[in-house]
């Protein structure tokens, strides 16, 4: 701990220095690979500690997700901060990434200004090219009028904001499942959307490696938390030919994981905050965490599709 | 001369409305706060992602107020779109409606929709 604790002056273990590094370890992100068809992640820790740069690989991005900007309670007084360190990471990566993956929730309430503090931060990024899919937090008051106005300038969006991209022989489709929810329901794609994801891979082949993001998970994590998407089904049904589809979210603030045949479901961490486990809490807001005990509940996960026999293996370990 | 007396006359005359509505305002609230117990609270908490009464029953004609207290955003929406909808609550604010037509208002909150609640209006 010596190498985060220096400044420790109600001697609880905790200083300013090293609560917001630890942070940094919750909200950096994962960096995911793809070499041949095969997707794996690993976080910017796991990678700051390697010593050279990462394997030679066809495609390398990164998804950061939840950055709450404007967030300001006692779960993280500063997730500004917090965000400018996982930028600061992704800068001294070996290897760039091609580009970042936000997974939404970029505000905590869909301010301009929360908006504009984001924007200014993450040009000290020296990835450039960012694709976002919107979380609830960025939609409240406009329906995402304000979110697609700025984010989705790089892409052909259509509808509510969804859209689909190719880079490097991998077929990426970001999804919009925070607007028009009903009572008492779930995340929603829509009948539109999904009509659209049905004709968007249509004619792709097999082989073709599908990576889907979108803010609340397409499985159901916890529905009770509203943490599931409700017509997740009928999408995934028209990505079941393929044989790989990584599917990654946002939302839950931690890294969860579950594999459905050739289909890789995984949630990535917040750069601002972390949430409870599923059912482990009152409800599934914001949870404080004493910054000593961070980096035992932080963990990698690899994950390895190896098309033609399916075979996977994903392998978990933390970073104490 | 006479001009002068009757905008006078006019001003005594809204001066005394003023002060005389006032009061009755107010002793309405207190009164309406008062018979919270038989008639139902007319403010509703949001805690921990639940609307606390789930279920309110008004008279009509009484507002009702939520407040906040999560550290999470959230709204307050119609499903029949029977009243306008919220902005989005931040921690501690409130929104208030004044309870119309007798009947029963589902609602919701469209960040995390498996917030429901009703309100039941009374005569």
């Amino acid at each position: 701990m010596s190498d985060y604790i220096s400044h420790d002056h109600e001697d609880d273990g905790i200083d300013r220095r090293g609560f917001l590094h630890c942070m940094a370890w919750a909200g950096t992100g994962l960096l995911w690979t793809v070499s041949g068809g095969v997707l794996a992640s690993k976080t910017l820790a796991q990678i700051a500690k390697a010593a050279g740069p990462l394997p030679a690989t066809d495609l390398s991005f990164l998804q950061i997700s939840d950055s709450h900007i404007g967030f300001s309670k006692e779960a993280n007084k500063d997730v500004t901060e917090t965000f400018k360190i996982a930028l600061d990471r992704i800068n001294s990566m070996p290897t760039p990434p091609a580009f970042l993956i936000h997974t939404g929730d970029i505000t905590q309430l869909s301010k301009p200004e929360e908006f504009d503090t984001f924007d200014q931060v993450l040009k000290s990024c020296k990835t450039k090219d960012v694709f976002y899919v919107p979380g609830e937090h960025d939609v409240l008051n406009d329906g995402g009028k304000l979110y697609r106005d700025r984010y989705l300038k790089s892409v052909e969006a259509k509808g509510s904001g969804w859209y689909s991209f190719n880079k490097n022989g991998v077929h990426f489709i970001g999804l919009v499942n925070v607007l028009d929810l009903q009572a008492g329901g779930l995340g929603q794609l829509g009948d539109e959307q999904l009509e659209w994801l049905e004709a968007d891979v249509k004619d792709l082949g097999t082989s073709t490696p599908i990576v889907v993001f979108a803010h609340i998970p397409l499985w159901a994590v916890y529905p009770q938390w509203g943490w599931g998407t409700s017509d997740s089904e009928r999408a995934l049904g028209y990505l079941k030919r393929f044989g790989s589809v990584t599917v990654l979210n946002g939302h839950i603030h931690q890294v969860l994981q579950k594999v459905e045949g050739n289909v890789t479901f995984h949630s990535a961490m917040s750069s601002a905050f972390p949430q409870p486990a599923p059912g482990t809490a009152p409800s599934p807001g914001p949870m404080n965490v004493p910054a000593e005990k961070l980096r035992s509940v932080l963990g990698l996960t690899s994950v390895q599709y190896r098309q033609g026999n399916n075979a996977l293996a994903i392998v978990d370990s933390n970073l104490s | 001369m006479t001009t002068i007396t009757l905008k006078n006359k006019l001003a005594a005359l809204l001066c005394g409305f003023t002060l005389l509505a006032l009061p009755l305002f107010t002793q309405a609230n207190e009164m309406k706060n008062a018979d919270g117990g038989a008639g139902g609270d007319t403010r509703i908490e949001i805690k921990d992602f639940h609307f606390n009464p789930q279920t309110l029953t008004v008279k009509s004609g009484e507002k009702v107020t939520w407040i906040n207290r999560d550290e999470e955003p959230h709204t307050i929406v119609s499903v029949e779109k029977q009243f306008k909808k919220s902005t989005a609550l931040d921690t501690d604010q409130e929104f208030t409606i004044t309870a119309g037509a007798p009947g029963t208002y589902s609602y919701f909150c469209s960040v995390h929709p498996k917030m429901t609640g009703i309100i039941i209006v009374e005569k």
